[in-house]
């Protein structure tokens, strides 16, 4: 366990009922960076984040924030940790500042403590001029940020937060993501969940990807994507391609020397998704188009793009994360557990 | 030094937090006053259940009275009318009822998510959460409890324990709100969500009121019934209330009720419910452990 870690996981296990929910689950967050969690619904994230701010009881394993074991010591761990989760945890009644208050007095700070950090969250987050209305006439963005000033209060080494952009609009997106930043920015360490790739991708100086209840790949975005290594290539025949044009097209393609790997990508028109070598796409580019030509197949369009996050995650589970996703909604409409 | 809000300098953290940490009973202060502010504010800002909790008891009052205003005098054994021997009943089901519905709040901030924000918080006991909560709902049944006892007086009924016995009528419709509080709290952390929680209120509502003197002396009821009223713990709230309304020379030795295995006097009375109260704040405490992390 490295000292220099703000939140070290062990062997996590988490059960409800017949459900398996963490299932030998560890990490290590270091200090001051931005830590993703990425996985699809139902893999485990939001309960692995329950167990860290003693939400819930572990069934088995060991959890430290800052040095400090979170069972052994849970009040101190607390005062480390700031939450945040996914629904916002307001009050409409009370106005913005009421509700800082009564977080900073949860937290016990004193007075002239409260009354500084409450005024500087409220600039911080853009909040002064509403924070002495009702939150109930607040918009969806302006409550997640209220949320946020509120996990912010009491200065905490790490803010843990739940899928902190779903269901926002795109403005209020970009401005989380900027204050993540800028939070990281001033020494803080931020480790957050979501299932949104290109959130992580961005964000996150280290990932861990999680299906399942355990982590199946974990270090920084670059070095992932380069070991699954190879170019992406997706090549659309025609906008949607009936299915045996695509499955002509994917022998041919697929005898070419630098093309690795073919799938037919159903859910997307049948587009064809070539793993190719590491090369010039100057070359391989042309000689895709003139296999397809020698087949008579138009070509509809070609993008080429180095791994993602999804191809790690494809690689490691057999799924992308798209697919994951639906395959947890589903099987989550059979069960739903509040 | 400038206390910014996003300092980590971990020395001069450690320096402030020392500085800023008050004592465990100081901070359970803190945390619980906190929480019993919200409650306060919501009740400025959402009156309408509170003034319907004051409305009913006094429709009641009023409705039952005019049904029995030519009941002989002192049929029902104590007072002039049936007004004087209601009341005590009146005001101990409305604080019975506020007590119920104590929990209410708090199932509703487990299910919109607003719990996690307090389990998160590194409050000295959870029992701040519980704490607040009765205050508030003690705090607010002696105002309803005022309420009707002035309504009482205005539709003729006489206190005559006078100025002296009103502390032990506070005290009274304080043990048994406590009490009935504790176990609300109890039921909405236990209970898996606000409609279990409605159901549980109406199931112990009614029963609970007719299966005690509220109503009826105990000597009007048949054995079994009679039996079940002594059980009760809003026999030994009302019965204390109702004697002090009726008499004015009234002493702490006297008999107040006449339950068929003892004669109680009012201490013997407080110290039931007293018991009652322990019993309903274990359970709760027990409650919280199970069911919180």
């Amino acid at each position: 366990m490295s000292k220099d870690a703000a939140v070290v996981i062990h062997d996590l296990h988490k059960h409800y009922g017949t459900i398996k929910a963490v299932d030998g689950l560890s990490l290590e967050v270091p200090r001051g960076r931005l830590f993703g969690l990425l996985g699809p619904n139902g893999a485990g994230k939001t309960t692995t984040l329950r167990c860290l701010c003693t939400l819930e009881r572990p069934d088995a394993g060991h959890i430290e924030v800052c040095g400090i074991d979170v069972r052994r010591d849970p009040r101190a761990t607390r005062r480390l940790l700031g939450y945040v989760a996914q629904e916002v945890a307001l009050d409409k009644v009370l106005t913005g500042r009421e509700l800082l208050q009564l977080q900073a007095d949860l937290y016990h700070l004193n007075p002239a403590l409260a009354r500084t950090r409450i005024d500087e969250s409220l600039a911080l987050l853009g909040l002064q001029d509403r924070a002495d209305d009702r939150i109930k006439t607040y918009s969806g963005g302006m409550m997640k940020r209220l949320d946020l000033a509120a996990g912010l209060l009491h200065s905490p080494e790490v803010l843990v937060l739940d899928e902190p952009t779903v269901g926002l609009d795109i403005q209020s997106r970009l401005s989380v993501w900027n204050f993540l930043r800028e939070l990281v920015r001033r020494g803080i360490t931020v480790l957050l969940t979501s299932h949104y790739l290109e959130e992580i991708d961005m964000l996150a100086s280290e990932v861990a990807i999680i299906d399942r209840g355990r982590v199946i790949a974990q270090g920084t975005p670059d070095a992932l994507k380069q070991r699954v290594g190879g170019e992406r290539v997706t090549l659309r025949i025609r906008e949607f391609s009936p299915r045996e044009e695509a499955e002509r097209a994917a022998t041919a393609l697929g005898a070419l020397p630098f093309v690795k790997e073919v799938i037919i990508n159903g859910a997307q028109g049948n587009a064809l998704y070539l793993v190719v070598a590491s090369g010039d796409p100057l070359q391989t580019v042309p000689m895709m188009r003139s296999t397809l030509q020698e087949l008579g197949l138009p070509l509809f369009g070609v993008a080429q793009s180095r791994p993602s996050l999804d191809d790690v995650f494809l690689a490691a589970t057999g799924q992308t994360l798209q697919d994951a996703d639906l395959a947890a909604s589903v099987a989550a409409r059979g069960k739903k557990k509040k | 030094m400038r206390d910014s809000l996003l300092t980590t300098d971990k020395v001069s953290q450690d320096v402030r937090l020392r500085a800023e940490t008050p004592s465990l009973a100081a901070q359970f202060a803190q945390e619980t006053f906190a929480l019993l502010r919200r409650l306060l504010i919501q009740l400025s800002r959402r009156p309408s259940f509170f003034v319907g909790s004051l409305i009913q008891p006094l429709m009641f009052l009023v409705l039952f009275s005019a049904l029995f205003a030519q009941v002989p005098r002192g049929l029902f054994g104590t007072g002039d009318s049936y007004t004087e021997f209601l009341a005590a009943g009146v005001i101990v089901f409305t604080a019975f009822g506020s007590a119920l519905n104590a929990g209410l709040p708090l199932v509703f901030d487990r299910e919109f998510g607003f719990l996690n924000r307090l389990l998160v918080a590194p409050l000295a006991s959870r029992l701040s959460i519980v704490f607040a909560s009765v205050l508030f709902i003690v705090g607010t049944s002696l105002v309803q409890t005022l309420v009707i006892g002035l309504a009482s007086l205005a539709m003729g009924a006489h206190f005559a324990g006078g100025l002296e016995a009103l502390p032990l009528v506070v005290l009274t419709v304080a043990l048994l709100v406590l009490g009935f509080g504790a176990l609300s709290i109890g039921l909405a952390f236990a209970l898996p969500g606000h409609i279990e929680m409605l159901a549980a209120v109406f199931v112990l509502n009614l029963p609970l009121v007719f299966s005690s003197t509220a109503l009826a002396p105990l000597h009007f009821m048949p054995d079994w019934l009679r039996l079940v009223a002594s059980l009760n713990p809003l026999t030994y709230a009302i019965e204390p209330i109702r004697y002090l309304f009726a008499t004015s020379q009234w002493s702490l030795t006297a008999p107040v009720i006449a339950a068929p295995f003892a004669q109680m006097s009012i201490p013997g009375c407080l110290l039931v419910l007293a018991a009652f109260d322990t019993l309903a704040v274990g359970l709760v405490a027990l409650i919280l452990k199970k069911k919180l992390a």
